[in-house]
């Protein structure tokens, strides 16, 4: 074999800690070595250049880079040397950058390990194979998990790019916390009037099916072929036949359900429909609250519903759909505040959510848009907002800015002032975060026409006296302590992950980060994409998002998903598990503790049971490897020679033991 | 139920005699066996940490070393000031190299880990409340108290490990038990000056001034106090916070020991009553009224 190896000093990355001449000096004694140089970039154009000049010159049938992580740039090398006419699994790269020189300062001990990684990337390539991947066809069908404004518009690009979507919401509108808001910032347009629009479209959109009170149940398959299951709870309703005119919810006698649309403030019937503008416009029982359900008395809404869809009996439906690429867009929830007793704790009511307020200040809201306080319904003069509840502390684990809530927040003092012109707001800060167009104008507009008075400090505690509120905080501006009477006190709570985004993660192989958001493939390059081939994100269950830049995820990922599914046949990766046949003695072993199902008993023309492959299937993931007992089954590219070559390469042994 | 070493603290013995006697009187009569630290000594007080966090733990650990040698593993005390000294030296001779230092100032060093919890916690937490229930003779019925616990009773939370460290409910609770009416007082772990009564006498009027506005305005009767130092400003110095003030206060401060040895039927005599500045007397007559009157 004939091997080229290449140095990367990635500028000053590598170079500055490894001496990369040193470690070319070694590698040209490494075996089967005939060619080693280094170079500024190599994954630049003249690197690459390089790289496949050399391969012709020095007739090279193997190729070496020692330069940064393979997430990144193996594809573009591997892409390198098959311009180069070689097979692209007859390269190795040994990392030198994250796992050498970002890590150790001393220079001397870098040279030796990156040496040393080269060394058993080399040893590695010297049992490499020409693999080749097959080709598979894909479902032209995509799955938006999540009926926010990020997935409402990542499945109306995929359904106008000529794609079926089939729309996932847990909850019994799309829309979600987007429908919920008065005004956006920095315009102050109504926000049910644009989503609105966009939430119908979804609606009748004919390459479109939604499935609301809806969450996936399972996911199995692959890039290209998934096989979902939806679970569809049952809503007591018969949706085709329901018209949505509310005569039922008219009638309802049963009025203790939480009304979750309304956050919380006050509650609704058990047979309702969220809000007038819901998608789709179809009733739905509370079966906790619903005393025909619940005691097996009443009826009443079966009885007036003039197309008779009510059915007490219904069941969960499960729901089976194949498709190629999945969008997850399942967005965040609220940070309880009651984490701070500072707070109250909920024993004050006039000590509301952002969102509440939201909800107060919208004609749809409870008060029918005037502002009246939860406690007496009185309108309140003074209005202290708090910002950062449960964002930037780390006392309460959450070190992050959840970004939008400077502006909500001037939003709302703006609204505030708008609503009750002898109104006085005063917003508590730690620093104005206002990054986006027109946003910090915004701000200072709130501060400077409608007179919203900001201090910049925390706050200590609140505390009743007679009917306010006392906001004690620090202003650390004038270096003082101050007190506040106010009539309503709003949090800006932060953001956090969806409730259950961790274990819908479980279900769709893409992990979420310490707070439960998506992490993303590449943070600067692969925003929207995920480690698992062809489930794409959008909005902010990858992190915090105002709503710009969450409808432009939207678009990102159907764009991705889009893709993926325009080609005719997607290839598969050939490092899959392969089968020893005269090995494999039928234990079956693999096939259980295979998680993806890609191992099949198959018996050969001699009656005996073996085991089988599905390439497509496989991910590569090597734990049959190490449950056969035979060493009957490897993984290609990464068999158990390959492996110890590796490791022998480090630690040579005093006698070499072949597993194939 | 085991002995516990008893800590009175140097206020226990003057400024706040009537807590300490109440104190072991409401302990005697619900079987809670408290043993007299032999040769106990100052816990170092706010001045000793001050200056010097070694020698601030070394006064409280000798007391600690002292209950190891009477063969104690918990010691209470009533005062949470001298109950945040005990556990700071505790928790800070956990570490081996602050031990030495500190043990080094002592004759006989303190090894082992001996627990202090305040009397308020013991009460709550190791007696049935269907005891003391069972016990109350004159219920509280007709009262509203507002209970204060001050600044350190529970704080900082991590050291303190009791109660709720910005709302406390222990005195509540066992203030609901005898009957009376406990009113939502807001300001329970609000700082009433402390010892800025010594330097700054303005201090404490404006604060502890605050502390019985909001009391007056729940319309509560007496303030239901755990910390001699709090009961001091509050009591002692509503004179002072008066004409500071030009207010009007006339607000008992009782410790939660004297009412809790009042609703068991514990003589007067034990609960030190008399050395109140506040007269206590409208409290009384109005729990005598009620009583009459059911």
């Amino acid at each position: 074999m004939r091997i080229g190896v290449f140095i990367c000093h990635c500028g000053s990355n590598i170079a500055g800690t490894v001496d990369c001449e040193s470690v070319v000096e070694i590698a040209s004694g490494f075996p089967e070595v005939v060619f080693a140089t280094d170079s500024m970039y190599t994954c630049s154009e003249p690197g690459q250049d390089g790289i496949i000049s050399a391969i012709h010159e020095h007739n090279l049938d193997g190729v070496v880079v020692a330069s940064c992580t393979p997430r990144m740039h193996e594809p573009t090398f591997r892409r390198a040397v098959e311009r180069a006419g070689l097979n692209r699994y007859m390269f190795e790269m040994a990392n030198i950058r994250e796992h050498v020189s970002w890590i150790g300062k001393d220079k001397e001990h870098n040279t030796r390990k990156s040496a040393d990684l080269v060394l058993m990337a080399v040893e590695k390539l010297r049992r490499n194979r020409p693999l080749v991947a097959k080709s598979f066809e894909t479902v032209k069908r995509v799955l938006v998990i999540g009926g926010g404004v990020a997935g409402i518009q990542a499945a109306l690009d995929c359904a106008d790019g000529g794609i079926d979507v089939v729309m996932v919401e847990r909850d019994q509108s799309i829309g979600g916390k987007m429908a919920k808001l008065d005004k956006t910032f920095p315009t102050i347009d109504c926000s049910s009037c644009v989503l609105g629009p966009k939430m119908v479209d979804i609606a009748q959109h004919d390459k479109i099916t939604l499935h609301t009170c809806a969450e996936i149940e399972s996911v199995s398959g692959y890039v290209g072929n998934f096989s979902v299951t939806i679970r569809r709870r049952a809503t007591y309703v018969d949706w085709t036949r329901c018209t949505g005119c509310g005569i039922c919810t008219e009638k309802c006698p049963s009025k203790r359900s939480p009304d979750t649309f309304n956050e919380f403030m006050g509650t609704t019937t058990s047979i309702n429909i969220p809000f007038p503008q819901a998608i789709p416009k179809k009733a739905a029982i509370n079966p906790d609250t619903c005393m025909k359900l619940q005691k097996g008395k009443c009826g009443i809404c079966a009885k007036v519903c003039p197309v008779g869809c009510i059915d007490y009996e219904q069941q969960d439906e499960l729901i089976n759909v194949d498709v190629g690429a999945i969008v997850v867009a399942t967005g965040y929830d609220l940070f309880d505040w009651h984490k701070y007793p500072q707070y109250g704790e909920g024993r004050y009511p006039d000590v509301i959510t952002a969102l509440q307020y939201e909800r107060l200040l919208s004609a749809s809201g409870p008060t029918g848009g005037h502002i009246k306080r939860p406690s007496d319904g009185k309108e309140p003069k003074n209005v202290v907002f708090i910002q950062c509840v449960g964002s930037r502390d780390r006392s309460v684990d959450r070190p992050y800015c959840s970004g939008f809530c400077c502006m909500y927040t001037a939003k709302q003092a703006i609204l505030t002032k708008d609503h009750i012109p002898d109104s006085q707001s005063f917003v508590f800060y730690m620093d104005i975060r206002a990054p986006g167009k027109g946003y910090d104008e915004f701000t200072r507009r709130a501060m400077e026409e409608y007179g919203a008075q900001y201090v910049r400090g925390r706050v200590a505690m609140i505390y009743p006296k007679g009917d306010r509120l006392i906001v004690r905080g620090a202003d650390t501006l004038a270096g003082t302590q101050v007190e506040v009477p106010a009539d309503l006190v709003v949090l800006a709570t932060g953001v956090e992950a969806a409730q259950g985004a961790v274990k819908l993660g479980e279900t769709l192989r893409v992990v979420p980060d310490q707070y439960g958001f998506f992490v993303e493939s590449h943070p600067k390059l692969k925003p929207v994409e995920t480690n698992t081939a062809g489930v794409y994100l959008a909005g902010a269950c990858q992190g915090p998002k105002d709503i710009p830049t969450s409808v432009g995820q939207g678009s990102a990922a159907a764009a991705k998903a889009l893709g993926l599914l325009s080609k005719a046949q997607l290839e598969s990766d050939p490092a899959v598990s392969k089968v020893n046949l005269s090995r494999c003695v039928g234990c079956q072993k693999c096939i259980s503790t295979c998680p993806f199902g890609a191992i099949k008993a198959v018996t050969d023309r001699f009656g005996n049971l073996k085991a089988e492959v599905i390439e497509t299937v496989c991910q590569g993931c090597g734990i049959c490897t190490v449950t056969c007992p035979q060493g009957a089954i490897q993984l290609e590219h990464f068999t158990d020679n390959q492996i110890l070559a590796e490791v022998n390469a480090l630690c040579p042994p005093k006698m070499y033991v072949n597993f194939e | 139920m085991a002995k516990i070493a008893y800590y009175p603290g140097c206020s226990g013995q003057s400024t706040s005699l009537e807590y300490d006697l109440s104190t072991r009187a409401v302990c005697r009569t619900l079987g809670l066996e408290l043993v007299d630290l032999e040769d106990w000594s100052c816990c170092g007080s706010t001045p000793a940490h001050t200056v010097n966090h070694v020698l601030s733990a070394a006064l409280s650990a000798r007391n600690l070393a002292l209950a190891e040698q009477q063969g104690m593993d918990m010691v209470t005390t009533p005062c949470p000031s001298c109950l945040s000294n005990l556990r700071t030296a505790a928790h800070k001779m956990e570490d081996a190299s602050f031990r030495e230092q500190a043990n080094a100032l002592l004759d006989t060093p303190c090894t082992k880990n001996v627990q202090t919890q305040s009397v308020l916690q013991i009460l709550s937490e190791q007696v049935d409340p269907e005891t003391i229930r069972a016990k109350v003779v004159k219920p509280l019925k007709g009262l509203k108290v507002a209970c204060y616990y001050g600044c350190i009773m529970s704080r900082p939370p991590e050291l303190m490990q009791f109660d709720h460290h910005e709302n406390p409910m222990a005195m509540d609770k066992l203030m609901e038990l005898l009957g009376a009416e406990v009113v939502p007082y807001p300001l329970k772990v609000e700082c009433c000056g402390a010892s800025y009564g010594v330097p700054r006498v303005d201090i404490v009027t404006k604060l502890s001034g605050k502390l019985l506005d909001a009391g007056r305005e729940l319309e509560a009767d007496a303030f239901v106090t755990a910390c001699p130092l709090c009961q001091m400003n509050l009591d002692m110095r509503q004179g002072q916070i008066n004409s500071a003030l030009k207010e009007n206060f006339r607000i008992p401060v009782f410790y939660y020991t004297q009412l809790l040895g009042y609703a068991l039927g514990i003589d007067d005599k034990e609960l030190g009553f008399k050395k109140l500045c506040v007269n206590p007397r409208p409290v009384f007559d109005k729990l005598k009224e009620a009583a009459q009157a059911s």
